[in-house]
């Protein structure tokens, strides 16, 4: 199994192969609050990394959901649309976002381990 | 500026408070459950609403205040039975909004509860308007507590007797701890509730008596979803001083009697808005699926012409959906009109609705 990373918009990745699960950290929903609502990426389209790839809505605001890597959309996790109560839940397993083929492997490297995440959502505060 | 705090500053923070800047004063948005547990345990329980920074404005005066009151105010004051409430509007020549607020008649005068964001202007007005002719207190000595919900009255009268003989949209006097406490039944939330006047000093203890009784601390993000499920107005949102009360759909809060006699500020604006009708008017929106349209989104009819806009909008955690309201031409207004709102750049159906999209019926004399 791969290590967990992290970015800085509060996003988790795991890698398997080519394929890579995104979801959003337990840090980020405490910072959003309920949610209602979510938006996800179309299938078989290509996003950029760090560019928007959906959309989450709690009981007070939007937030843009970015995706920490390049990719081609595989698959959507439809269950959390239905009921994006569920992200509250349980954010970093079974509430993931959406999974891609990732496109180049290196831009992994950049990304913050578990540790380091930690820290940095300690410290930065957000 | 460095924001003012509430008499119950401490016990927010005690309770797990996430604090934010409102109106000049940090309050609680949410306490540590959120904003779905909150609002819900309101519908099924008793919700207690610290809000303290309103304005509690007391003038001090008899008939002739009454008199002088008629003609800054629409509402019928001179006939106002001690310990009644009238929900009115403070507007301006054109009739829009500076403020919406509730004056009580009180023993000696009128207490009238503002906006804290508009409390100090309102105060300013105010004052100019009545000359200087009467005594004015805008209170800092006195903390305003709200208790919400069906379990609302069974709990305040463990803590306060008799309080449950109180009339909706009316008020008296109670004694609390050798002391006197003036409570209205009135609210925010489309709940029966209570709000409580009193000093400072005595606001935490009397919080915390609360909560051992079972009722739970809400913030302003649970009491913003509750009083738009019940298609309540939040100044400054759905209404300002560009907008009438007229305009608001806000004409039940005008006395038939002041429309025909007239005589306060506005009048003629809102005389011939009753008689033309309006060029835009408030309604209720819920959109189809889960999208969510929040302030400032824009309104589209069939036929792509941008028809109004989005004043408040949020995802109704009692009803389970979605709701808005917003400002639309007024040709567009009736039920079940098809409209479309532009989230992020995309059109997404919806229909105009009836107000409130939650309701539940207040005890006593709501319907009076």
């Amino acid at each position: 199994m791969s290590e967990v990373k992290f970015s800085k918009e509060h996003e988790w990745i795991k890698l398997d192969g080519d394929t890579a699960t995104i979801g959003i950290t337990q840090h980020a929903t405490e910072m959003l609050g309920d949610i209602v609502f979510v938006e996800l990426p179309e299938l078989g389209s290509s996003v950029a990394k760090d560019g928007n790839a959906g959309v989450v809505e709690s009981t007070k605001a939007a937030s843009d959901i970015y995706t920490p890597v390049s990719g081609e959309i595989i698959e959507n996790n439809q269950s959390i649309v239905d009921d994006p109560a569920k992200i509250n839940a349980d954010p970093e397993n079974k509430a993931w976002f959406f999974k891609l083929k990732i496109s180049n492997k290196s831009e992994m490297d950049s990304l913050m381990n578990k540790e380091e995440y930690e820290k940095f959502s300690k410290e930065s505060g957000n | 500026m460095e924001n003012k705090i509430t008499a119950l500053n401490s016990l927010h923070k005690k309770y797990g408070a996430k604090l934010v800047s409102f109106a000049g004063y940090e309050m609680p948005i949410q306490y540590s459950k959120g904003i779905i547990e909150e609002h819900k345990s309101t519908r099924d329980n008793a919700g207690i609403f610290d809000v303290s920074h309103m304005g509690q404005l007391f003038i001090k005066g008899d008939d002739l205040l009454a008199e002088d009151l008629e003609k800054i105010f629409p509402a019928e004051l001179k006939n106002c039975k001690l310990n009644q409430s009238k929900y009115s509007f403070l507007m301006n020549d054109e009739a829009g909004i500076h403020d919406d607020l509730i004056i009580t008649k009180v023993a000696g005068g009128f207490n009238i509860v503002l906006n804290a964001a508009c409390k100090y202007s309102d105060f300013e007005l105010l004052k100019k308007l009545l000359g200087d002719k009467y005594e004015m207190n805008l209170s800092e000595e006195l903390s305003l507590i709200a208790i919400q919900g069906p379990k609302a009255v069974k709990i305040l009268e463990k803590i306060i007797h008799s309080v449950s003989e109180l009339n909706f949209m009316n008020g008296n006097s109670f004694n609390y701890l050798d002391d006197s406490v003036y409570i209205t039944r009135s609210g925010y939330t489309g709940e029966d509730g209570f709000e409580i006047s009193m000093k400072n000093k005595y606001t935490e203890l009397f919080t915390e008596k609360l909560i051992n009784e079972g009722a739970n601390l809400i913030g302003l993000g649970a009491r913003d979803t509750l009083r738009l499920e019940a298609g309540l107005c939040l100044y400054g949102h759905d209404m300002d001083i560009n907008k009438s009360p007229i305009e608001a759909s806000l004409k039940w809060a005008i006395s038939k009697n002041r429309i025909i006699t007239g005589g306060f500020i506005g009048f003629e604006k809102i005389k011939s808005q009753i008689e033309k009708g309006t060029s835009k008017v408030r309604v209720g929106i819920k959109p189809e699926g889960r999208i969510i349209a929040r302030e400032n989104t824009l309104i589209f009819s069939e036929d792509n012409k941008n028809i109004g806009e989005i004043t408040s909008g949020t995802f109704g955690p009692s009803i389970q959906v979605p709701i808005a309201m917003g400002y639309i031409e007024s040709s567009f207004s009736k039920v079940d009109t098809k409209i479309f709102l532009e989230v992020r750049g995309k059109k997404y159906p919806a229909s105009i609705s009836n107000l409130p999209f939650y309701k539940k019926s207040y005890v006593k004399g709501v319907n009076q």
